[in-house]
Order: C-alpha cells, then sequence, then structure tokens
C-alpha cells in the first residue's frame, strides 16, 4: 500500500545552517554588488550617487557585448564536442571487470587537476620550443603560434577545456547506461533493432536525465570559465580570449573601475540565472515525464 | 555594514524583494495549492510564477534603459503588466 507523504514544516530548520552559510558567501556578496553598482566609489571608502549611469555606460559599451558573444561561442563549442564525445566514450567503456575500474580511474585523473596547474600544462604543452604539442606542430611543418593566432589561441583553449572536463559527461553518461536493465536490451535484440535504434530509444532517454545534468554544469563551469585562459592566454591574441569574467577581471581589479564593473556582473548574473533556470526547468520536467 | 555601502533606493529595493519571498512563504504554508500547468507547458506555483516575473522584469528594466534610455520608471508600469500576465496564464 502506498504511504501517504507526511508534511513537516520542521524539516526547514535543517536547511537553517546552508541558509546562513549561503548569505555570508553569496547573498551578502550580491547585495554589495548592487549596491556599488549604483554608486561611484573614489578611494577612501567615498560613494557617490550615480542611479542608473553604470548600466546605461555598459549596456552601450561594445566591450561587454563582444565578450559576451565570445563566451556564447565558446560554451556552445564545448558543448557541441564535449556532450556527444562524453557518450561516445560511455557507450565504448567496458561494462564490467577490471577495465571497467581502470578506465574510470583513468578518466577521473583529469578532473582532480587544479584549474591554473591545466593552465600551465597547456601553457608549457603549446610552446613550440619546450612544449610537446607545439615543437611536434612546428616540426610537422604546421604553423602554430597561440601567443599570436587567434585560431591557434581558440583552438588551445578548446582542446584544453575538452581534455579536462569531457570525462565528466562521460562518467555521468555511463552512470546513466549501467542503469539501465539487460531486459530492455534483450527485448531490443528480440525485435532485431539496429544499434542506432538501442541508442535512440533505449539508451538516450534513459541518459536523457543525467545528460541534461553533465550539460548544466558544463554549461555554467564554462561560462564562468577564468583561471585556464587567463593562465595560457591572458585573454590574448588582443582581445580574441577575453570571456566575460577575464573582462570582469580586467575592469574590476586591473581598473579598479568598481561601479562599471558591478553593473557588468549584474548583468552577467542575470543571464547566468536565466539560462540556469531554462536548464533547470527543463530537467525537472523530463524527472516527471519519466516518473509517470 | 559601512563596507556594504547601503543606499535607500537599494535597501529599498531588497526590502521590496524580502518582503514579497515572506509573503508568498506564508501564502504557500497557509494556502497550499496543486501547481498548474499554464501557456509555458510547465508546472507552476505561485513561487515560480514569481520568480520568472522578477527575473523577466530585471531584463525588461535592461532592456528599456538600452533601448528607451529615458523615463525608467515607466519601465515598472511593463513590468506591472508583465506579472499580471505571468500570474495570469503561465
Amino acid at each position: 500500500m502506498m504511504q501517504e507523504k507526511t508534511v513537516n514544516h520542521k524539516a526547514w530548520f535543517l536547511v537553517l545552517p546552508v541558509l546562513v552559510l549561503v548569505a555570508f558567501s553569496a547573498v551578502i556578496p550580491l547585495m554589495t554588488v548592487v549596491n556599488y553598482s549604483v554608486q561611484d566609489s573614489f578611494g577612501n571608502n567615498q560613494f557617490f550617487w550615480a542611479g542608473l549611469e553604470w548600466f546605461r555606460e555598459m549596456l552601450a559599451e561594445e566591450r561587454m557585448w563582444d565578450a559576451l558573444a565570445r563566451q556564447m561561442a565558446f560554451s556552445a563549442i564545448i558543448l557541441a564536442i564535449e556532450v556527444p564525445l562524453g557518450i561516445f566514450v560511455a557507450l565504448n567503456m567496458p561494462k564490467r571487470g577490471f577495465w571497467t575500474s581502470f578506465c574510470l580511474v583513468v578518466m577521473s585523473l583529469p578532473l582532480l587537476v587544479p584549474w591554473n596547474v591545466v593552465g600551465t600544462i597547456w601553457q608549457i604543452f603549446g610552446r613550440v620550443d619546450i612544449g610537446l604539442l607545439g615543437y611536434t606542430l612546428d616540426a610537422l611543418g604546421i604553423e602554430y603560434n597561440y601567443t599570436q593566432n587567434v585560431i591557434d589561441a581558440w583552438v588551445t583553449v578548446i582542446v584544453m577545456d575538452v581534455w579536462h572536463w569531457t570525462s565528466l559527461v562521460a562518467l555521468l553518461a555511463y552512470a546513466g547506461l549501467q542503469s539501465i536493465p539487460d531486459a530492455y536490451y534483450q527485448a531490443a535484440k528480440i525485435d532485431q533493432a539496429s544499434r542506432w535504434k538501442v541508442f535512440r530509444y533505449i539508451e538516450l532517454p534513459k541518459m536523457a536525465g543525467v545528460l541534461m545534468i553533465a550539460i548544466l554544469l558544463r554549461f555554467m563551469d564554462s561560462f564562468m570559465i577564468y583561471t585556464e585562459p587567463f593562465v595560457v592566454t591572458g585573454g590574448g591574441p588582443g582581445n580574441a580570449t577575453t570571456f566575460l569574467s577575464i573582462d570582469l577581471v580586467k575592469m574590476a581589479l586591473g581598473q579598479f573601475d568598481l561601479g562599471p564593473a558591478a553593473a557588468f556582473s549584474i548583468m552577467y548574473f542575470l543571464v547566468i540565472l536565466l539560462i540556469s533556470w531554462v536548464f533547470y526547468t527543463v530537467m525537472t520536467n523530463l524527472d516527471k515525464r519519466e516518473g509517470n | 555594514m559601512e563596507w556594504m555601502a547601503w543606499t535607500w533606493p537599494t535597501a529599498a529595493f531588497f526590502g521590496v524583494i524580502a518582503a514579497l519571498l515572506i509573503t508568498f512563504t506564508v501564502l504557500a504554508v497557509r494556502y497550499p495549492e496543486t501547481p498548474r500547468h499554464g501557456v509555458l507547458g510547465i508546472e507552476t506555483t505561485r513561487g515560480d510564477r514569481l520568480f520568472i516575473t522578477l527575473l523577466g522584469s530585471a531584463f525588461i528594466n535592461l532592456a528599456w534603459l538600452a533601448i528607451v534610455g529615458a523615463h525608467q520608471p515607466y519601465a515598472m508600469l511593463v513590468c506591472l503588466l508583465y506579472a499580471a500576465a505571468v500570474f495570469r496564464w503561465v
């Protein structure tokens, strides 16, 4: 017999510690940013009311739109590569036995490397004089210089992200695949379903939930990316790899324009909030459909 | 609190949001509701509709600032219309 779920609002007290923590780590800093965004600040902690001036200025600034366009392009490219590649890797991983554990451990290794170390690894790896990748490409007669050529810089940053994070998608997709009972495959075999049909009608729908989580995580992470491109290209050549957070840090800490940077952050935050909400809504609706 | 550089308008802004959140929490506890399907085809409760309203209002204000660039308070009128539409149809 199904038991009725009891509603007990006392459970809310259990989330109180988290709320306090989030208040200190997110809500209070965010409020401060909002306060900064409507004021002009001078040394000695002097603030003057500026109203919506910074928002007006930032909205008219091509610099922010360019950084946003680069950011969107970057996130779209890495999602377009990492998600199919991750699924492909997961589909080809051994299902049981020693090699399963081996693959899982090897795949988790890149995930354990800190961002700035990944940046440093690729910065050296791509150098033509001492780096394996740069040296090899040079020896093959391919011109490659990520510090001066825009395409090379983009390729390096994208390949670096793919190297770092495809395993996450693969591991999540693998977990989704593992949860499919054998009966589904047996039924497909009886119906003489092709490999593609097994993927399309059994594996993909069963993976949909975890894949949405993977896409959400990869999108958020790539949309906020800072350390890796900063270490490898420093946002260059020119502004070619200056993504939103790199531009924001330049503005806030390099130029110390707190007001415009705060206005910029709020708009950045709103875009992330909107896209995350869309992903979240799609995800919860998928879950509900699966539940029915 | 001085380091947070508070101003009256920002304090009022957060005050309104806090008041809205408290009101909707009290409403949700006092008068539980069943989620409904609106024009977006997703299940929404009052709280969801408030979130959609607030987020949308932020974008309406930014769009007004970028396109019209003056008479910002009128953007709030658009937001109110938007809020009414969200609570009615979403």
